[in-house]
């Protein structure tokens, strides 16, 4: 199997989110960066269906040059190539992305001899939330596409792809995916067949931890280095603000159990005490 | 013109969520006449006012997947839609996301639609990528608001990060696609019930546009669901050890609620991931949210934007969570818990 996971640096906003002056930008100072938790749960995926099935793991990002360690956290988790599209640090739009993504999948191509058979993203992007990069990739490479997935499972592997290390091409025709999710309390699942494209969320699995061998192997690794061109789309952000009503206080009812009479009255008073 | 709603049908009527996506709708159609880009373009002087009575302004239809007889009109009515569009067909027998798209596709056209409206649930956000993919138009996923300004253009305002920041946005495109954040718009009547029309609608529809089709099983559903628990008693990292759970859950029994818990509860493995509360998790709307052990991070507190009242225990005063929360207890929830379990079991004549 060879799989394409794509991910997005998002900064790591705890507390509270502050915006810059210009109201264009969170403001990232006091924050770290990291990959939005659906797509390293994508990672994860992936990393384990290549465990079980051969292949490689290749991890693509688009954003600034400083993105490259996020796909460096990637690799450490057992991804085995890293592919950077890189920005000037602006904020680009989805339709662009999806269009970026979708010449940088070309390059290898898609299906059995050697391209990808399995495209995975994260359900959404932490920050922006456009839910719509994967099926627009899907659509520019003519694939097959479900989103929203909590379970994945390879159900047919395909001529050739058989053990790790098999013919080496890659060539999994035949094979086929099955992806289910949870819809207001309704089990949907969906067939797939691979070459496909496929967006999960974050409880499909568990992330592992990276290991030092990992680490080391991640610092080591070439990224690949590619700069689309930039365009405006119909969708343009204007001004980040903090929604109002955020900055109340809490009632303190009191300290440790001498509050628990306090408590007990509040329950009555909200009618959830039988 | 028309806005074009996306219904998802719930049992005989439509999903919450619909209906909110259909209030959406209607305050989207009605500030084409505000602004003056709706039927009359003479936009300028009391835009609203120079309409005659029953100018064409723009009017909400609704899409409903399924037999025409099994559209909920009455439903629709209350919610001001005009025109029920019933897309009917033997191949489709199911949820396909793709097929749901071209459908749509064709009545942008067949309704004149103008914007085509869903709610941002797993549904509407993917038929519509869908439909922003077949169309090349832009799509804004979770809006809160959106409105026809004098300049051609749509005003909206956006959630990103589920909620915790809003983002004001321009759209310029020939059709709006929108889908609602659910949390934002409440699901408001009509002033006036709408008379609905029933439309047939036998869309053209491929093989490959039905590839990806779903296959339905119910779930089993055991206790009660934390997206729908009138009480949510929650536990974060404070609560220190898979066992510490063990107080939270005896609480939420004897309150008749359901164990929420962070992110970090659950990618250490203490409790499984559909317990998980928020932007990533679940979101809830329970009467009482008890947070306890939680510091109250935004994708936390993203999944708890419809908690009626948020009561917090925590150890730290200065947690971000006791700016977000109505009451706090200052102390250790591994002390406050046990006693107020005693407490209410001695209430309720159990101990
Ligand atoms: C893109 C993204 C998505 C995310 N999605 C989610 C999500 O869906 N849900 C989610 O929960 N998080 C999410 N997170 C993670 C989030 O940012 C926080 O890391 C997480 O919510 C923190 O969990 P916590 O409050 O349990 O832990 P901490 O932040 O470590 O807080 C622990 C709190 O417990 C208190 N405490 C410690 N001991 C005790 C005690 N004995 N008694 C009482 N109080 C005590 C401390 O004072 C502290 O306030 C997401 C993060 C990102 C970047």
């Amino acid at each position: 199997m060879e799989i394409l996971v794509c991910v997005k640096r998002v900064p790591m906003v705890g507390g509270k989110v502050v915006v810059t002056p210009d109201g264009q930008d969170v403001d990232t100072r006091m924050s770290g960066f990291a990959v939005s938790p659906h797509e390293e749960c994508a990672v994860e995926e992936a990393v384990q269906i290549t465990q079980r099935l051969g292949g490689t793991v290749t991890v693509l990002t688009l954003g600034p040059a400083e993105a490259a360690d996020q796909l460096r956290d990637m690799l450490a988790l057992g991804a085995g190539h890293g592919v950077l599209l890189e920005t000037d640090g602006r904020e680009w739009g989805p339709m662009a992305t999806a269009a970026a993504i979708a010449d940088a999948a070309r390059r290898r191509g898609v299906g059995p001899d050697g391209g990808y058979d399995l495209l995975l993203f994260g359900n959404e992007a932490a920050d922006t939330g456009d839910y719509q990069v994967p099926v627009r990739v899907a659509h520019a490479l003519g694939l097959p596409c479900v989103t929203a997935i909590k379970n994945l499972e390879i159900t047919e592997s395909g001529a050739g792809a058989g053990a790790a290390g098999g013919s080496g091409a890659g060539g999994a025709a035949g094979a086929r995916a099955r992806a289910s999710r949870e819809y207001r309390g309704i089990e949907e699942a969906f067939d797939l067949a691979l070459p496909a494209v496929i967006s999960v969320k974050e409880g499909i699995n568990l992330p592992r931890y990276p290991s030092l061998p990992g680490r080391l192997r991640a610092k080591r690794a070439v990224i690949e280095q590619f700069r689309p061109e930039y365009r405006g789309e119909g969708l343009r952000k204007e001004l980040l603000r903090v929604p109002p009503g955020e900055s109340k206080r809490a009632e303190i009812l009191g300290t440790g159990t001498d509050a628990v009479p306090a408590l007990v009255r509040l329950f009555e008073e909200f009618g959830v005490l039988s | 013109m028309t806005v074009l709603c996306l219904v998802e049908r719930d049992g005989d009527g439509a999903a919450d969520a619909s209906l909110r996506a259909l209030a959406f709708s209607r305050e989207l159609a009605a500030s084409s006449e505000a602004s003056g880009t709706g039927g009359d373009p003479g936009y300028g002087e009391e835009p609203a006012g120079s309409n005659p009575p029953g100018a064409p302004g723009e009017n909400v239809a609704a899409v409903v997947f399924g037999p025409a007889a099994e559209v909920p009109a009455g439903a629709l009515a209350v919610a001001g839609v005009t025109d029920a569009y019933a897309v009917e067909s033997d191949a489709l027998t199911g949820y396909a996301p793709l097929a749901w798209a071209r459908a749509i596709a064709e009545l942008i056209t067949a309704s004149s639609a103008t914007a085509v409206v869903a709610a941002a649930t797993d549904h509407g956000n993917e038929v519509l990528a869908h439909l922003a993919a077949i169309t090349d138009l832009p799509m804004a996923a979770n809006c809160a608001s959106a409105a026809h300004a004098s300049d051609g253009r749509y005003r909206l305002v956006r959630h990103r990060w589920a909620g915790s920041l809003l983002e004001d946005a321009a759209l310029d495109a020939p059709v709006a696609l929108l889908t609602v954040a659910v949390d934002a718009v409440a699901a408001t009547p009509a002033a006036v019930p709408a008379k609905v029309t029933v439309h047939a609608f036998r869309p053209d529809l491929t093989d490959g546009d039905l590839a990806v089709c779903a296959t339905e099983s119910a779930e089993r559903a055991g206790g009660v669901s934390l997206a729908t628990a009138r009480v949510v008693v929650g536990g974060g990292r404070g609560v220190g050890s898979p066992a510490g759970f063990g107080a939270l859950e005896e609480l939420a029994g004897l309150l008749g609620g359901a164990l929420g818990v962070s992110r970090v509860v659950t990618s250490q493995g203490w409790r499984p991931h559909k317990q998980q509360v928020g932007q990533t998790g679940t979101r809830i709307s329970p009467e009482l949210y008890l947070a306890c052990g939680i510091s109250g991070a935004i994708q936390h507190m993203a999944g708890c934007l419809s908690a009626r009242h948020i009561v917090a225990v925590n150890t730290d005063p200065d947690a971000p969570i006791i700016a977000r929360a109505d009451y706090a207890v200052i102390g250790d929830l591994n002390q406050v818990i046990p006693a107020l379990v005693t407490a209410l079991r001695e209430r309720a004549g159990l101990s």
